[in-house]
């Protein structure tokens, strides 16, 4: 039973009360805003902002279109940060959420290396750069709610328009499939069903993801469907058999090749240097 | 010789090097009281810069003279490379020490170090890289242990120190040659950030053969400059027969690195003009065709500029490789700029300051170097060595 998101597009109106009762609920300090050229305040997850709502205009002949994107993680069905992490201080809960620090028994294992940021596809964990013990924060799902309440998450209580709706994830995708069959004007793409071995949130839009800074391409291919951690896998799985095949093969050849050898007595090879000279 | 009281000369240049050592160690302070953004450049776009990139990945790959030169000389049995073993084993240890004291001074929760010993995340490449470099520096101080008690006698633990060298000096290969491949294994997760020309799944065979090869280059470079240091003459007939295992291996990284890019289709992105594919030319023409032109001519590999020249192309060119993978080819995904702040400046050049210490203080202290006459020397202190 995984919970998820669906996120339309074409309903958001840009008002981020996501925001503030993402703030409220979680207890986060308010960020001080900057001058920009864009819409957007404060313009990108960290620590302190766990969700953010990007404005795009986007012009189309004579007129202008205005999209708004929300964005915080995506709960990965796989996530990278999970398998990057070596104290397990990222765990994907059977509701679907990604949560850091996850249980009393572990939650101070985190040594604060920001692998998990390296890792992150959609460069979502943020760090306390201004603390002396820091943590990595980032949007939990409001797995407290979700778990003990049995309650939606804040921003989607907070939303006016309708914009989030909040479900089992098989469930959200089949709500995705009926909007797009009943209205022409949506893409053809549900972004998160697939990418990266598929998210927790998901996103429908009538204006193609690429122009409202979603990642749909890389280098000029599309984005993995692949789950990051099978990759890796791929790699360290090899781990026990080169440590035992190369040992063998070093053991084998030292023992081969010393009886060839003519034994050293190393005391009298080396010496001290003498700086003096 | 042995039993020769504790000596230490004192020079400007190595007052000038402590003084640098001191600054490093404030700004440290510093920073485990206000935390990294008081004095880093890092951000979230960033969130590893200098000290990562250059002291931890470079630190590791160029201390990669140890286990290469452990696997010539004492699983090989090579005895003409003899002379440079112990100075490689030196320059290792000293390596691995400043890897893991700047990986110390950049992991944010510190005192939490030691948790990944008790926390079996074997899923993470970083679990690997983090128990192959203790277990590896544990094991390279024991070896190191086998010189110190020749020095400051405790016969009784030398001995068991002397039982224990093979399954030493075997684990010290195989630590070092796991981890210097997950060292590269730690960028897979970042498939669509890192460039492809860098990105690939055989991005650890990569990372640990150049670590290999860079083992003897990095010795003939680490040697020569001892050598002028301490006016002793340079081990060339060493250095020269160490260059065909370098060129043979540079030689199939080259054809390995080509069908890779072959192979994933992105061989084009190599010749598209941006920033990238010029820094992969210049990595792919000056530090590995070069090095292995000047090592395949013998009338430059035979004279010590030339064998030196191309040693520190390909020492460089390591170098090179590792900061493109940390910084030219995360740029264009991550957005947002980063050049290192001062203060993490400061703090790499005491930390190599430290090392270039540490050094001298063991090779004008201990029996690292071959002894004079060994070189055929024409120094006037011809047979001492067996004297002493």
């Amino acid at each position: 039973m995984s919970k998820s998101v669906l996120v339309d597009i074409t309903r958001c109106i840009g008002c981020r009360s996501c925001m503030v009762s993402c703030k409220s609920w979680n207890d986060l300090p308010a960020m001080p805003s900057e001058f920009s050229n864009n819409w957007d305040s404060p313009g990108k997850l960290s620590a302190d902002t766990w969700t953010n709502v990007s404005s795009y205009v986007l012009e189309e002949g004579e007129q202008l279109k205005w999209r708004f994107v929300k964005r915080q993680c995506m709960h990965c069905n796989e996530p990278a940060c999970e398998s990057a992490c070596f104290t397990h201080s990222f765990v994907k809960t059977k509701e679907g959420a990604v949560i850091y620090k996850p249980t009393e028994l572990n939650q101070d294992y985190c040594v604060g290396c920001r692998y998990c940021m390296i890792a992150c596809p959609f460069d979502v964990p943020g760090f306390q750069w201004d603390k002396a013990f820091p943590y990595v924060q980032k949007c939990r799902f409001c797995y407290d709610r979700m778990k003990e309440e049995g309650l939606e998450p804040a921003c989607v209580t907070a939303c006016l328009t309708g914009a989030l709706t909040y479900g089992e994830r098989d469930e959200m995708l089949a709500l995705a499939q009926d909007r797009m069959s009943k209205d022409l004007r949506y893409i053809k793409h549900v972004y998160g069903e697939k990418e990266y071995g598929g998210t927790s949130w998901l996103y429908i839009s009538d204006v193609p993801f690429d122009q409202i800074g979603f990642k749909t391409e890389v280098f000029n291919r599309p984005v993995t469907q692949k789950a990051i951690p099978s990759l890796t896998w791929d790699v360290l799985k090899w781990t026990p058999y080169i440590f035992v095949g190369w040992g063998a093969l070093l053991t084998a050849m030292r023992a081969y090749t010393k009886r060839r050898a003519e034994v050293h007595n190393e005391e009298d090879l080396y010496g001290p240097v003498d700086p003096k000279e | 010789m042995y039993g020769r009281n504790w000596s230490f000369r004192i020079t400007w240049f190595r007052l000038l090097m402590i003084g640098f050592v001191l600054i490093a160690a404030a700004a440290a302070l510093y920073r485990f009281v206000y935390g990294l953004g008081a004095l880093t450049n890092l951000s979230d776009e960033w969130p590893w810069g200098l000290w990562i990139g250059f002291d931890l990945l470079c630190g590791i790959a160029l201390a990669g003279g140890g286990f290469s030169t452990a696997l010539v000389v004492h699983v090989l049995h090579k005895d003409k490379y003899l002379p440079i073993a112990r100075a490689a084993l030196l320059t290792s240890l000293l390596g691995y020490i400043i890897a893991m004291v700047s990986l110390f001074l950049d992991i944010g929760r510190w005192f939490n170090f030691w948790r990944p010993f008790f926390y079996w995340g074997f899923h993470s490449v970083l679990f690997e890289v983090f128990w192959c470099i203790s277990l590896y520096t544990t094991i390279q101080v024991l070896e190191f242990g086998d010189i110190f008690f020749e020095k400051v006698k405790f016969p009784a633990l030398k001995k068991i120190l002397g039982y224990m060298m093979t399954p030493l000096l075997i684990l010290g290969i195989i630590l070092p040659s796991l981890h210097q491949s997950s060292l590269g294994s730690l960028y897979i997760v970042a498939i669509d950030k890192l460039y492809p020309l860098w990105w690939s799944m055989l991005i650890p065979f990569f990372f640990v053969w150049s670590a290999f090869f860079l083992g003897p280059a990095m010795v003939t470079v680490e040697g020569t400059l001892a050598a002028r240091a301490y006016g002793r003459d340079p081990e060339l007939p060493v250095f020269q027969s160490l260059t065909k295992l370098t060129m043979w291996m540079m030689i199939i990284y080259f054809i390995v690195k080509m069908i890779d890019l072959n192979y994933r289709g992105v061989f084009g992105m190599a010749f598209n003009g941006s920033y990238e594919s010029n820094m992969f030319l210049i990595e792919m023409i000056v530090f590995i065709l070069l090095p292995i032109f000047m090592y395949a001519i013998p009338s430059i590999r035979t004279k010590l500029w030339g064998v030196v020249t191309a040693s520190l192309l390909v020492v460089v060119g390591v170098v090179f490789n590792r900061m493109n993978v940390v910084f030219t080819g995360m740029a264009k995904s991550v957005g947002g700029s980063y050049f290192p702040s001062i203060w993490e400046f400061l703090i790499t050049i005491g930390m190599w300051s430290a090392l270039a210490l540490a050094y001298l203080f063991i090779v004008e202290n201990f029996s690292i170097l071959p002894k004079e006459e060994h070189t055929h020397s024409t120094h006037t202190n011809y047979g001492t060595g067996f004297n002493a």
